[in-house]
């Protein structure tokens, strides 16, 4: 329909169930999991694009680490059991008026902007490339997202420490 | 209707469902779900106009992208030692219930 | 008569040959996807078949280093007990406890499995047989390695249970900190290669000189390289003396306490594939893959060489698991955060400069001093906090 094949549209679909199921779950470790699901599909989009180093990036840092950082914080915040507190917030339906707002906006900006149809090759990125372009073009990003990171980690562990004579590691 | 309208559109879909989960959400830790969904939402929008761009050998839109995850990550490390410190204060993730500062 | 040398290309790549001759049955369009599907049943095929026997080589060898038999009735020296574990599991009883999450709980096992498999997708295990010749080989292979975390703590949550909770915890906070000094210690081998491609690593440690190998354990980087990857390695598949989260003596069975039947068995089917995987990328990355050791040995088939390093691979672990006691949760993370963690990087840092040092006899030197120098004042320096004595008695009064 658009020019893509059926993986654009199982991948998509994988998206698509994992960050509605999300959405609409109740106990909150099945909406972290859903979400990694999200996290899984969007993986797969990106591999389908060719970008490969974002691809496997994608499922390193995010299924890896992030939703496993999610799950932790699930678990440290919860009360007792199955969550006991209702699912929606109390303004909800604005929520969802904005979100649906939002969503009609991109849209007609997309449909009616986009020109024609235009063949582009499929470029051809080595991970040589990457990592000429990561030590020479980009290697003051590259630094500074390595001082960046450096910070917010501490920044978290020293915002999440229990206050209090006793130095443990807050999680 | 082109292959990269067809990313665009996706993006935008993803995007707005992480919108709503941080808008319409009780649980306080729904809210960096939200944020890491509209993050990746934008990402797609990098790769995909990166793939069918122009100048796909800069490599500008997928160093962008990268970045962006590494940022993202750092992002909701941050984010859930803000959660993990206010329910050790208060003993609630309810949004609806964080309203110290309402007035 | 065809010369030796015919006969030994044949045998090596015997294996081409009868992936190509299959496919060749099918009608052109088809031939590729036949070819995939063809390495595909091969892997799920021949990896299976070393899990048995790595369990047989287990049992049976821990048995002899605690100075007992293993099992001997199955069959002669108890050869078919695979077989017999395999019957087994499959027709006990699959209880779920009744609070336990259905979902999750099903979805646990099934998701480690799947995703160990896809580990092997990269891994060359003789010339020319890879199933996937990707340029970013290696960063598939550790982006499948974190998501196993995930399956692990699925499992753990899904059970309803405090050990099982605690037990997940535990093996997910270990695994995560292994992570880095695993990736860092295989960076050094990227680096040098110059290709994340697992093929190239292979072929670039493919020559010989005189004797012997090119291969990048025989290298001061190389060692340390291998030994942190190894230490590192068996804190990723939780293995003795990595083996807190799964402690028999203290969790119970930790996150795999409320699996009964088939579910327990692909749990262990996993852990054993991933031992297996990661032994193999070992292997790939410092012992020169389906290489052989001495220039004279070639004649042995390269997926020959790579299955018997395999086997040095998976003894080797069957020994520590033998031989030493188990680290404390706290110890474990010590060890990763403040010893092997400053190692790997200090180990990327003398590789570069090997790098650019030029052939000759005083990169060696350099190189071994520092790494040696480093190793040995860190090794001090951490243990002199720990008062180490004879062990001293609290009766009860």
């Amino acid at each position: 329909m658009f020019g893509v094949g059926v993986p654009f549209f199982l991948a998509s679909f994988i998206t698509l169930v994992g960050a509605l199921a999300a959405a609409t779950m109740r106990n909150l470790v099945h909406c972290a999991l859903s979400l990694t699901v999200a996290f899984g599909g969007l993986a797969l989009l990106y591999l389908q694009l060719g970008a490969q180093f974002a691809g496997f990036a994608q499922i390193l840092v995010y299924i890896g680490a992030v939703a496993i950082l999610v799950v932790f914080a699930i678990l440290l915040t919860r009360g007792v059991g199955t969550s006991l507190i209702h699912v929606y917030a109390r303004k909800w339906g604005l929520g969802l008026v904005i979100a649906a707002g939002v969503f009609a906006l991109l849209g007609w900006a997309l449909v009616t902007s986009l020109p024609g149809a235009q063949a582009v090759a499929e470029p051809e990125v080595s991970m040589l490339e990457i990592g000429r372009a990561l030590m020479s073009t980009y290697v003051l990003p590259l630094e500074i997202v390595a001082v960046l990171l450096t910070v917010s980690l501490i920044g978290a562990v020293i915002v999440a420490m229990p206050e209090g004579k006793t130095k443990e590691d807050g999680r | 209707m082109t292959p990269l309208a067809a990313y665009l559109l996706l993006a935008a879909l993803v995007f707005a469902i992480g919108l709503g989960i941080a808008l319409t959400r009780r649980a306080a830790i729904l809210v960096l779900i939200g944020i890491e969904l509209m993050l990746n939402a934008a990402n797609l929008n990098l790769i995909a106009f990166w793939r069918f761009g122009p100048h796909p050998e800069a490599l500008t839109g997928m160093m962008f992208a990268i970045f962006s995850i590494a940022v993202a990550a750092a992002e909701a490390a941050v984010g859930l030692g803000l959660v993990i410190a206010y329910h050790r204060h208060s003993r609630t993730a309810d949004l609806d219930a964080m309203t110290r500062m309402k007035g | 008569m065809m010369n030796p040398a015919g006969y030994i290309q044949q045998a090596d790549q015997i294996f081409v040959t009868l992936q190509h001759w299959v496919a060749g049955f099918f009608p052109l369009w088809l031939q590729p996807l036949v070819g995939i599907a063809i390495a595909v049943v091969g892997i799920v095929a021949t990896f299976p078949a070393c899990f048995a026997i790595a369990v047989l080589l287990e049992r049976k060898g821990l048995g002899r280093i605690q100075n007992r038999l293993g099992p001997n009735r199955v069959g002669p020296f108890g050869i078919l007990q695979p077989i017999a574990d395999a019957i087994k599991s499959l027709t006990k009883e699959d209880i779920v406890p009744l609070s336990a999450d259905g979902v999750v709980h099903f979805l646990a096992p099934v998701v480690l499995v799947v995703v160990t498999f896809l580990g092997f997708a990269v891994l060359p295990v003789g010339r020319n047989m890879v199933l996937l010749n990707m340029d970013a080989g290696l960063f598939f292979f550790f982006a499948i390695g974190a998501s196993t975390e995930l399956s692990i703590f699925m499992a753990g949550w899904s059970s309803r249970n405090k050990y099982s909770l605690l037990g997940a915890m535990r093996a997910v906070a270990q695994m995560i900190s292994y992570e880095v000094p695993l990736l860092l210690s295989s960076v050094v081998v990227v680096m040098i290669t110059g290709s994340l491609s697992t093929v190239k690593i292979v072929e670039a440690q493919g020559g010989f000189t005189g004797i012997f190998p090119h291969w990048y354990v025989f290298t001061p980087w190389g060692f340390l390289g291998f030994v942190l990857f190894t230490v590192a390695a068996l804190a990723e598949t939780n293995r003795s003396p990595f083996d807190l989260p799964e402690g028999e003596s203290e969790l119970v069975a930790g996150y795999f306490t409320e699996y009964s039947g088939f579910k327990f068995a692909l749990f262990f089917l996993g852990e054993y594939l991933g031992m297996l995987s990661i032994s193999g990328f070992a292997i790939t990355l410092f012992l020169g893959g389906w290489g052989a050791p001495l220039s004279f040995l070639t004649f042995i088939p390269s997926w020959g060489w790579f299955f018997l390093k395999l086997l040095g691979g998976i003894g080797f672990y069957i020994w520590l698991r033998g031989t030493m006691p188990r680290l404390r949760q706290d110890q474990l993370m010590n060890f990763a955060w403040k010893f092997v963690l400053p190692m790997a990087l200090l180990n990327l840092v003398v590789a570069g400069a090997w790098r650019f040092m030029g052939e000759g006899w005083p990169r060696w030197v350099i190189a071994t001093a520092v790494l040696g120098g480093a190793y040995v004042l860190l090794g001090r320096t951490l243990m002199r906090r720990q008062k180490i004595g004879p062990r001293s008695y609290r009766y009860a009064e």
